[in-house]
C-alpha cells in the first residue's frame, strides 16, 4: 500500500490561492510525521484526528470511493466548523448531482475520477435559488431571510 | 430454458427478449441460449431496457412460456388482485395459472 | 395548515427542474442506472414489478381538498385511475412512466406537493399523529415541529447519502397513534413541570428484519434546540452507521451495537459543538409556522347529541370516529378497507368525493392515516349523518376501524419487486372470512398487519396478529405471529411456529380468534388476552 494517493485532476476550484500540489498522505501517515501539508481522508477515517493540526494543513482531500457513501460530507463540514481555511478537495467518484451539496459542506475544489460535463456541472452548482439549512458555506438559510431585520 | 427480461427504460413496462427485440408478451420470449450474457450487456448499453436479467422458464406443448418463479409469472401477467389490469383482462384462468 | 411562501415554492420548483434534467441525462446515457437510481429514489420513483412507482409525500399526513383533487387527477392522467395510501401517510401510484415523472412533479408543485425524499438513503417524509390539531388528548399540535423539521431535512447537504433510509415521527400526546417508537427517531413533544415545551427523543427504533423499539436518549430537548439536537443525532449516525452491510445499516443497529449510553454520549458531545454553529432557526420561525396551524373557526356551544336511530349509522359512529378537543365536533375516519377490497387503495372518483367532503364538512382538511385510511379531522357531529350517507353510497362507509377487517397490508408480490409473497390476497380472504362468520364486532379491537417480505412495510411485527409472507422453495408461505403493538404500549410480535399456506393462514387466524373469545376476561382485547395467557393455548389450537 502506498502512503501517497494518486493525483487527480482538479476540474473545479473556487479559491483564489495557488493550487496545492503536494501529494496528499493518509491520515495515519500524516499523524506519524510532522511536515506534510496535504492529507487525504478516506470514508472510515475520523476527521477529528486532524483538528489539532489544522493550522499547518493546506490541502485536505476527501475521497469518495463510491458516491453513495456520504461520510465525507460530515468530515468536510466538521473541518470547516472547526475553522479549517485551506483547500478542501472532493476526489474520487464525484458526480454532477452531488456537487451542490458538497459545496455547501465546505468543499471548494473538485477532482472527479472522470471529467464532468461543464455545462451540466455549472447548472448543478447553481441549482438551488435558496437553501433551507445553515451549513459550511456562507449562504443565508431561508429562515434567516424570512426573519431579516 | 433461460429467457431474458427487464423493464422498458422509458415506460417501465415488463418486456421479454424475442431474439430480435423486446415484447410485452412472455409467450414471445425465446431461449437465450449460451449467448445471454452478451445480449444483456449490449441491450443495457442501448438503454432500451433497465437492468435486464435472465430467468428460468419452460416452454409448454402449446408453445406458451411459463417462467419458473411466481414473481416472474406475476410480472408477465399483471397483479393477481386486479384482473382488470392484467395483460389478459378479467380472465380468471390466467390468474389461476400464475399462482 | 401550512402554506408555501415564495421560498418554499422556489425550492420545489428547483427540484422539479433538477429531476427533469436528471431524467434527460439518464435517457441520453450520461447517467448509468447505478448513478441514476439514488437520484430517482430521492424523488420517490421506484422500479417495481410492472412499471415505475411514484410515491408522493403527504407531510405529516395533512392535505387539503385541492391537493386531494390533484392526487385524483394524477391517478387519471398518468396512472390507471387509482392510488395506494401507505403506512407512512403517503400515496403511491403503480403504473408510472419515467417519461412522465417530471411532468407529474410539476403538476404536484402547483398544489404545494412533491415527492421529495419519499425514498432513498436520506431523511424521509416526517410522519405524525393523524389526529394532530384535533385530538382531545394532545398536549399541543405536533405539526409545526414536523414542518420545521421538514424544511430542515429537505435537501440537507450533509445527510443526503446516509448509510440507510431515515424516518422521523413527531407526536404530542401520550397515546401513540403513529408507531412513534418504531421509527429511526421518534419525537414526543411535551411540556415539563414548568410548562415549557420540549421534545423527548427516542432513537433507534424500526421494523424490518431486525425490529427494535427505540430507547429514550434525551428526556427533554428545549424546543429552541430541536433542530440542533436532531442534527447531532444524524451526524453521529452518518459517521458511524455501517456501510458494509445494508441489512445492518439502520440507526437501530448502531444504537444497539454502540450501546444507548455511548451513542447518547457522542450525540451530546456533537450537540455541544453544534450549539455554537448557528444551525437552529430562530424561535420566530417556529412561531411563523405555528400561525398556519391555528385552529379553524370552530363554532362554539354546539351540542354533543347525536341521533343514532339508524343502526348502521350508529355502528359507523361507534367505530369510525375519534373524540375531538372542541365540543360538538369529532374526527371521522373513512375506511379504505371495504370487505374483500385492497387495503389502502382508492380510486380517483373516491378521492374526488373525499376531497369534496373535506371542503364541505371538515374545514378543507384531510389526513392520511398510517392505518391506510383517510381522516376528516374536524367534523361537526350534526353533519355526521350526511357525511356517512355519502360515504356509504360510494362504498366508503365500512364501519371497521381498528377491527380485524381494518388490516394493514403492504402491496406484496402483486406489485413490489422486493416481496417474497403476496399480501393483498391474504388480506382479502381474511376480510371476507370474518365478514361471513360475523365475528368482527365481537372481536373488537384487533390489529392485523401483513407484510409480503422481511422489510415489514406491512408492520407485521407490530400487529396484535402479524403475518409475514416468505418464499419457501418457490411457494408462498405465511408465518403467523401474535402480541405486537405499535401504540404507547409498543411491543414486538412473536412467531407462533411453522408457517402456513394462503388458506392455512386464514384458518389459523380464525382459530386464534376462537381461543381469544373462549379465554378473554372482561374488557380484554385480543392483545391483552395473549399477553396474559401466553402463546401455549394458541399454539395448541393452531398446530394440534
Amino acid at each position: 500500500m502506498t502512503e501517497t494517493a494518486p493525483e487527480n485532476h482538479v476540474q473545479f476550484r473556487f479559491r483564489d490561492d495557488a493550487q496545492v500540489s503536494d501529494p496528499a498522505v493518509t491520515v495515519d501517515a500524516f499523524l506519524g510525521q510532522t511536515n506534510a501539508a496535504a492529507v487525504r481522508i478516506e470514508p472510515g477515517d475520523d476527521a477529528r484526528q486532524l483538528l489539532p493540526h489544522l493550522d499547518r494543513i493546506a490541502l485536505v482531500e476527501v475521497n469518495f470511493p463510491a458516491f453513495t457513501d456520504g461520510r465525507g460530507y460530515s468530515a468536510a463540514r466538521l473541518l470547516r466548523e472547526e475553522g479549517y481555511q485551506g483547500e478542501l478537495r472532493a476526489v474520487g467518484d464525484v458526480l454532477i448531482d452531488q456537487l451542490s451539496h458538497m459545496k455547501r459542506c465546505g468543499f471548494d475544489a473538485f477532482a472527479p475520477d472522470a471529467p464532468l460535463n461543464e455545462e451540466d456541472a455549472q447548472a448543478a452548482f447553481n441549482r438551488w435559488p435558496e437553501v433551507y439549512q445553515s451549513a459550511a458555506d456562507d449562504r443565508q438559510p431561508i429562515w434567516a431571510l424570512r426573519h431579516k431585520g | 430454458m433461460k429467457i431474458l427480461t427487464g423493464n422498458d427504460l422509458k415506460s417501465g413496462a415488463v418486456v421479454w427478449w424475442t431474439g430480435k427485440g423486446w415484447s410485452i408478451h412472455v409467450d414471445d420470449a425465446v431461449d437465450a441460449g449460451e449467448e445471454w450474457e452478451t445480449v444483456l450487456a449490449s441491450e443495457e448499453a442501448e438503454r432500451r431496457v433497465n437492468v435486464p436479467y435472465a430467468v428460468e422458464a419452460e416452454q409448454r406443448a402449446d408453445g406458451s412460456i411459463r417462467p419458473a418463479h411466481i414473481k416472474e409469472r406475476i410480472r408477465a401477467l399483471g397483479p393477481t388482485v386486479r384482473a382488470d389490469l392484467t395483460l389478459k383482462p378479467n380472465d380468471p384462468d390466467a390468474i389461476a395459472e400464475v399462482v | 395548515m401550512y402554506q408555501y411562501d415564495q421560498y418554499d415554492q422556489a425550492m420545489v420548483d428547483a427540484r422539479v427542474a433538477e429531476f427533469r434534467d436528471q431524467c434527460r441525462r439518464r435517457l441520453e446515457g450520461h447517467l448509468t442506472e447505478d448513478q441514476f437510481k439514488p437520484l430517482r429514489l430521492m424523488n420517490g420513483l421506484y422500479l417495481q414489478l410492472h412499471a415505475y412507482m411514484l410515491r408522493v409525500a403527504v407531510p405529516y399526513g395533512t392535505l387539503n381538498s385541492r391537493q386531494m383533487h390533484m392526487l385524483a387527477d394524477i391517478a387519471d392522467k398518468y396512472d390507471r385511475g387509482y392510488g395506494h395510501f401507505t403506512t407512512r401517510q403517503n400515496i403511491q401510484y403503480n403504473w408510472i412512466k419515467l417519461e412522465d415523472a417530471a411532468d407529474i412533479l410539476a403538476d404536484l408543485s402547483k398544489v404545494e406537493m412533491h415527492a421529495i425524499q419519499t425514498s432513498g438513503n436520506c431523511i424521509r417524509n416526517i410522519s405524525s399523529d393523524h389526529f394532530s390539531g384535533a385530538a382531545a388528548d394532545e398536549v399541543i399540535d405536533p405539526r409545526p415541529y414536523a414542518e420545521l423539521m421538514r424544511q430542515w431535512s429537505s435537501f440537507h447537504p450533509e445527510f443526503s447519502y446516509l448509510p440507510r433510509k431515515f424516518k422521523f415521527c413527531v407526536i404530542a400526546s401520550e397515546k401513540d397513534r403513529a408507531a412513534m417508537r418504531l421509527h429511526d427517531i421518534g419525537i414526543r413533544i411535551l411540556k415539563n413541570e414548568k410548562g415549557e415545551v420540549g421534545a423527548r427523543f427516542h432513537v433507534g427504533g424500526g421494523m424490518g428484519r431486525t425490529p427494535m423499539i427505540s430507547p429514550v436518549i434525551r428526556d427533554f430537548v428545549p424546543v429552541d434546540q430541536l433542530i440542533t439536537y436532531a442534527e447531532a443525532c444524524l451526524r453521529v449516525y452518518n459517521r458511524y452507521g455501517r456501510r458494509d452491510n445494508k441489512y445492518k445499516a439502520r440507526i437501530k443497529i448502531l444504537v444497539h451495537e454502540l450501546g444507548k449510553e455511548e451513542y447518547t454520549r457522542q450525540v451530546e458531545e456533537e450537540f455541544q459543538h453544534l450549539l455554537d454553529q448557528g444551525v437552529e432557526p430562530p424561535y420566530a420561525e417556529l412561531e411563523r409556522i405555528k400561525a398556519y396551524f391555528a385552529d379553524p373557526a370552530f363554532e362554539e356551544g354546539l351540542s354533543d347529541d347525536l341521533d343514532l336511530s339508524d343502526p348502521d349509522f350508529a355502528l359507523w359512529v361507534k367505530t369510525n370516529t375519534n373524540p375531538h378537543k372542541q365540543a360538538g365536533y369529532v374526527s371521522a375516519v373513512i375506511s379504505l378497507k371495504p370487505v374483500g377490497g385492497i387495503p389502502g387503495d382508492a380510486t380517483a372518483e373516491q378521492m374526488h368525493l373525499i376531497a369534496d367532503l373535506a371542503k364541505d364538512y371538515s374545514f378543507d382538511e384531510l389526513r392520511v392515516m398510517h392505518t391506510q385510511n383517510i381522516g376528516l379531522p374536524h367534523v361537526k357531529k350534526a353533519d355526521l349523518y350526511a357525511i356517512w350517507q355519502k360515504l356509504d353510497a360510494a362504498g366508503l362507509g365500512t364501519a371497521n376501524l381498528d377491527q380485524i377487517g381494518d388490516m394493514i397490508a403492504c402491496p406484496g408480490l402483486d406489485y413490489c419487486s422486493l416481496a417474497n409473497a403476496r399480501s393483498i390476497p391474504v388480506a382479502q380472504k381474511i376480510s371476507q372470512r370474518f365478514d361471513k362468520n360475523g365475528k368482527s364486532a365481537a372481536l373488537g379491537e384487533l390489529k392485523l398487519k401483513i407484510s409480503g417480505c422481511i422489510n415489514a412495510c406491512g408492520h407485521h411485527h407490530a400487529g396484535h396478529i402479524g403475518i409475514l409472507g416468505v418464499d419457501r422453495k418457490g411457494k408462498e408461505n405465511y408465518q403467523l405471529s401474535f402480541g405486537g403493538s405499535e401504540g404507547e404500549d409498543t411491543s414486538l410480535a412473536k412467531i407462533t411456529g411453522p408457517g402456513f399456506d394462503e388458506d392455512g393462514v386464514v384458518d389459523a387466524v380464525d382459530k386464534a380468534t376462537d381461543v381469544y373469545l373462549r379465554e378473554r376476561q372482561d374488557g380484554e382485547r385480543f392483545l391483552d388476552t395473549y399477553r396474559r395467557i401466553g402463546m401455549a393455548p394458541f399454539k395448541e389450537a393452531l398446530y394440534d
